[in-house]
């Protein structure tokens, strides 16, 4: 789906948009966990929910042992996410993932891989995952990434500013780094693990977005908590919120952990309810994951031949 | 059907229909109708069937037998003669078949919500989220009460034979909630379903014949309402239990008025739902949605008042329309239904009806805008703006899925405005102030409250309300006392129910100068006062008259009962300062021992040992009562992860209590101190042959510093005068211990407000028997419980 309205722009620094308040865990708990209960998708549905699914997703790999042959082996499975027989009995084409996201050194062998494509390369950026080196480096990281052809850049934030409340420094941070990003889009990670509470994944998601996010993003991967639908939760009535405030639109990327189609489907039902469909497209939605989409394939084949499907049958990403 | 590619554009839920294949096959082999299940066996219909419609489409499902006199009286029979032996079971026994009905209803669990969703047209979804796993926790939370009965309570025994009748908005719920604890405490049981909704009742029939329930101990008659009221007036029923309208729930009371039936009635709602400046908007309209949209807002606790803070209320509103829509209505068996359909045309045609009239009134409804289907009987939900305290729709319970709304200034307001209602039952309350947010939840007037959530249950956590939504509770350990009795000591003489005559004219015959003679008044509002009509009647002691106490009459009875209204204070205080205040109340006592026994030797004749005891004794029950006073308390109840279940036993206000003749100065105070010392305010009607000892004693109140209002003193004709405090509506509670014929007069005038009234069947009691004439039972008497629920985390 093509952009239907503009690219946000972030407002100025608004600390009244946070002031005072404050997320009750229990009623987010009860919200995030009932939601599943309520809401199914079946048979052709479950099947277009789940290449929608697989359309969102940047397939990620973030690991010390990247190198150039496994970042192209990505890249190939990207551009076909799914066996080709399946898709055909599905009666759909085209399907790719959203995005591939790298690290920065990675970035130009991806670019490469993915050439003709036109699936975009996203890079990790800022001292990911732990964000603390000194910021001219960070700045000097996402340019070098946006050099190298990255279209998306995922940040990681200072977690101290959040843990402070050191809102300013937050919101001044991020500016810089949407200022560097230039064209790419700015994905702030907000490693909500480490932020503990939900009034501070609210405010920190406010805060981010007034800075000019382009997505707010829940987690790198690396705390030891990752996306969780009440997290999730918070961060889209934030975005709703900031929305009707702002007037501007901003996407959301879950991330981290969400590795069943079964899982998937509960983060798509919480947009759909809490955001409604447009942003289950995604240009407003990716879901960051390594291991999902081979159980999203297992359960397309098992769609089309009533069998269940073993990994082995489809490609390695 | 849509193709995949173009569902990916649209991302549009699709159908998930649950299969109700079994369901259905399972309904065939009962087409030859519903029908009783009495002692063990499934009676063959007789006489003309009703039907029992699928509200969802209108479909008729299966055909229902309407019992009769013969039916009731068999079934009574029945639970009479398998009394004896299930209550003589070792809990243990008892415990074991009401596992196996748990485990049961478990391994039916997608059957009965198949069934359920089928008859009432509640969602799948609730059926098999809420309901059906709730019925099961309620049968293994009372599989562990029958264990326990012998060492938890002490003292008590079953009722008997219980005569129960439940609604049709959650059937199978209802029934756990009747029969679980019933059979717990031993009772056998003689249960009524809703005639709109009788078929999971005949499927847990069923499963009590598969785990081999012995048979008469669970007996269900179907029917209406008049079949019902063959049940609840039955000779041989014990106790009644009703879950349903307030209406009908009054004329419950006033057909067993009397009868000595225990009673506990659970009826309709009107609750507040306050939303606070300080709250998490977002969190409080999910809380709606669960308060008023859920089960088609066919819910008695549903928060329907939504009493929303001003500076906010425009955002809520608006957040609260977007989130309506988002609702799916629909087929009930789908999964992705937030509502379904109510429960038939006739309730459809009522909701609308208050709709219609709310609209005239001058609200503004913003409804669900999309389109119901075209058969069944389903409810656009909606709320209504505009809604004040005036209008119809925000006093009369809707029972559909439409909510009011009302805007307040300040906390207190707010709390004006919630319990502002004759009703009582649940509220819930939202807030991140803390503070804020307990001090509403202890200031409201409502049985079940819920801090930022609503419509949290469990088996472990009481369920009742305040005021007009009826008394006694429904689970955890407070609500196996509506199925318990004190075993009781020997019965006491039946008292006199020949009136009071008063001689008010001046002519004694005969006379002499008493040192300085005695105007005994009555004590209303911390001050003697003369009796409204100006009127005082000859006291008559052993050897004539020994005086003259004021006749009071319905004014000196509402001046009392203003009065104690006004001295809310005292509910306020610390349970210290009560206790003080009882000691001290001892104490003065203790310095006019004499006096006191004197009076009582010449009033009645008492022996000087006799009326020095009695005077002892009274002294020593200040001292129980006063020491009772911060130790009679409450719970914290084991529900769910997360929450802190607060039970608190909370003063009802003002009790009305009125004294009977034997051991007068003993029985008097042993009826005040604990209704007190729990911080209630009492209006007393004291013993009618023996007025005197209550104008000795508030000189001993005067020196006490009982605050005004606290304790209020009348005397005159005892049931004249307990009639008019039974009828006051601002009275919560009454204690009566009078004549047979009057216990009846009393629970009859009781129905305007449905004030709990407690008596002793009109037998004297052995009040110097600490067994009877004192105990915990007074004081669980004096309070009714609050169920507080804390969830908790960040």
């Amino acid at each position: 789906m093509t952009h239907d309205f503009p690219r946000m722009t972030g407002t100025a620094f608004t600390p009244e948009w946070i002031d005072g308040k404050i997320v009750n865990f229990s009623a987010a708990e009860r919200r995030a966990s009932s939601l599943s209960g309520r809401r199914s998708v079946k048979k052709e549905w479950q099947a277009a929910w789940l290449l929608k699914a697989i359309t969102c997703m940047d397939l990620t790999t973030l690991a010390g042992d990247d190198t150039p042959g496994r970042v192209r082996r990505l890249c190939a499975k990207a551009r076909r996410p799914v066996r080709g027989d399946i898709l055909e009995a599905l009666g759909v084409e085209g399907i790719t993932t959203g995005a591939v996201c790298v690290y920065p050194t990675m970035v130009s062998h991806a670019v490469k891989a993915l050439e003709g494509s036109n699936i975009p390369v996203a890079s990790v950026a800022t001292g990911f995952p732990a964000g603390l080196t000194p910021l001219p480096t960070r700045l000097a990281e996402i340019r070098y990434a946006v050099e190298q052809g990255a279209r998306e850049i995922d940040i990681v934030i200072t977690r101290e500013h959040v843990l402070t409340g050191n809102w300013q420094a937050l919101y001044d941070e991020i500016c810089a780094m949407r200022e560097a990003c230039g064209e790419a889009h700015l994905k702030a990670i907000l490693a909500t693990g480490d932020l503990q509470t939900l009034t501070n994944v609210y405010k920190a998601s406010m805060i981010a977005m007034q800075a000019g996010s382009d997505f707010i993003k829940t987690s790198t991967g690396k705390e030891s908590v990752n996306a969780t639908l009440p997290v999730s939760l918070t961060m889209l009535r934030a975005l709703r919120d900031f929305k009707d405030l702002s007037g501007q639109i901003v996407g959301f990327k879950p991330a981290g952990g969400i590795s069943t189609a079964k899982n998937a489907i509960a983060w798509q039902v919480l947009i759909k309810e809490e955001l409604g469909s447009r942003w289950l497209h995604n240009d407003l939605f990716r879901i960051g994951a390594s291991s999902l989409l081979g159980d999203i394939e297992r359960q397309l084949e098992h769609h089309i031949t009533g069998r269940y499907s073993a990994s082995n049958r489809h490609a390695m990403a | 059907m849509p193709s995949i590619k173009e569902i990916m554009e649209t991302m549009e839920y699709g159908p998930a229909p649950e299969s109700n294949t079994d369901v259905k096959r399972w309904l065939d082999s009962h087409s030859g109708g519903i029908s009783h299940f009495i002692n063990g066996k499934f009676v063959a219909p007789t006489g003309p069937m009703t039907d029992v419609i699928n509200p969802a489409d209108d479909s008729v499902i299966a055909t229902l037998a309407k019992g009769t006199q013969d039916d009731v009286d068999a079934a009574v029979k029945a639970a009479r003669a398998a009394f004896s032996k299930w209550s003589a079971l070792p809990g243990y026994e008892r415990a074991k078949y009401l596992y196996a009905i748990a485990r049961h209803v478990q391994k039916r669990e997608r059957f009965l919500s198949v069934l359920e969703t089928m008859d009432n047209g509640k969602t799948i979804r609730e059926t098999r989220d809420i309901d059906i796993p709730l019925v099961a926790r309620h049968f293994y939370h009372h599989a562990g009460w029958a264990e326990l009965l012998e060492s938890e309570y002490p003292g008590f025994q079953p009722v008997g034979v219980c005569g129960q009748v439940i609604p049709w908005n959650f059937p199978l719920l209802m029934l756990a909630w009747k029969i679980a604890p019933a059979l717990a405490a031993g009772n056998t049981v003689v249960l009524k379903p809703a005639d709109l909704t009788p078929l999971t009742a005949q499927a847990f029939a069923e499963i009590c014949v598969d785990v081999g329930l012995p048979a008469g101990v669970v007996n269900l008659v179907h029917g209406d309402g008049e079949t019902g009221s063959l049940i609840t007036g039955h000779d041989d029923v014990d106790k009644v239990a009703f879950t349903g309208s307030t209406a009908v729930g009054r004329m419950i009371r006033k057909q067993i008025a009397g009868s000595g039936k225990k009673l506990s009635l659970e009826l309709g709602g009107k609750s507040p739902f306050i939303v606070f400046e300080d709250a998490d908007l977002d969190a409080a309209i999910e809380g709606v949605v669960d308060a008023v949209w859920f089960n088609q807002g066919e819910v008695c606790c549903a928060g329907t008042r939504l009493i929303v803070q001003e500076g906010v209320a425009e955002q809520f509103f608006g957040k609260l329309d977007a989130r309506l829509q988002k609702l799916r209505i629909g087929d009930p068996l789908d999964k992705t239904m937030d509502v379904g359909a109510v429960v038939s045309h006739t309730q459809l045609k009522r909701i609308n009806a208050l709709v219609k009239k709310g609209e005239e009134e001058g609200a503004v409804l913003h409804q669900w805008a999309a389109e119901l289907p075209k058969k069944g009987s389903f409810c656009a939900p909606a709320f209504f703006t505009g809604t004040e305290p005036a209008h119809t729709v925000n006093e009369t319970e809707i029972f559909g899925p439409i909510a009011c709304t009302m805007t307040f200034r300040t906390p207190s307001e707010a709390l004006e405005i919630a319990n502002h209602s004759r009703y009582g039952l649940s509220a819930s309350i939202w807030s991140q102030n803390i503070d804020r947010a307990i001090e509403a939840g202890a200031k409201v007037k409502a049985g079940i409250v819920w801090i930022n959530a609503t419509n949290l249950f469990d088996a472990g956590a009481a369920f009742g309300g305040y005021r007009e939504s009826g008394f006694g509770r429904e689970g955890a350990r407070e609500g196996l006392h509506e199925y318990l009795v004190a075993t009781s000591g020997k019965k006491g003489k039946p008292r006199s129910a020949t009136p009071l005559e008063a001689s008010v004219s001046p002519n004694l015959g005969k006379g002499e100068l008493p040192e300085i003679d005695i105007t005994a008044k009555m004590y209303i509002g911390g001050k003697q006062a003369r009796a409204d009509g100006g009127q005082s009647y000859n006291v008559m002691g052993k050897s004539g008259v020994i005086g003259q106490a004021a006749l009071g009459n319905r004014k000196d009875v509402r001046n009392a009962v203003e009065a104690a209204a006004k001295a809310g204070g005292w509910s306020g205080v610390t349970a210290h300062n009560r206790a003080q205040i009882l000691y001290y109340l001892a104490e003065n006592m203790s310095q006019r021992r004499d006096e006191f026994a004197a009076l009582l030797s010449a009033s009645n004749g008492s022996s000087t040992k006799a009326a020095t005891a009695e005077v002892e004794q009274t002294i020593r029950r200040c001292f129980w009562y006063a020491a009772q006073a911060d130790k009679f308390d409450g719970a914290v109840h084991a529900t769910k992860s997360k929450h802190v279940t607060l039970a608190m036993p909370e003063a009802w206000g003002v009790m009305g209590i009125v004294c009977p003749d034997e051991v007068p100065l003993l029985s008097m105070m042993s009826l005040i101190l604990p209704s007190v010392a729990m911080g209630n305010r009492a209006v007393v009607i004291a013993s009618q042959a023996h007025p005197l000892l209550a104008s000795r004693l508030y000189q001993v109140l005067e020196t006490s510093d009982v605050p005004a209002g606290v304790i209020n003193l009348i005397t005159g004709e005892r049931d004249v005068l307990a009639k008019t405090l039974a009828e006051h509506d601002e009275v919560a509670a009454l204690w009566y211990c009078g004549s047979n014929e009057n216990v009846k007069m009393v629970e009859e005038a009781s129905i305007g407000n449905l004030k709990a009234v407690w008596t002793d069947g009109g037998f004297e009691r052995d009040w110097r028997d600490d067994s009877q004439g004192q105990g915990r039972e007074f004081l669980r008497r004096a309070t009714q419980i609050k169920t507080i629920w804390l969830p908790y985390g960040e």
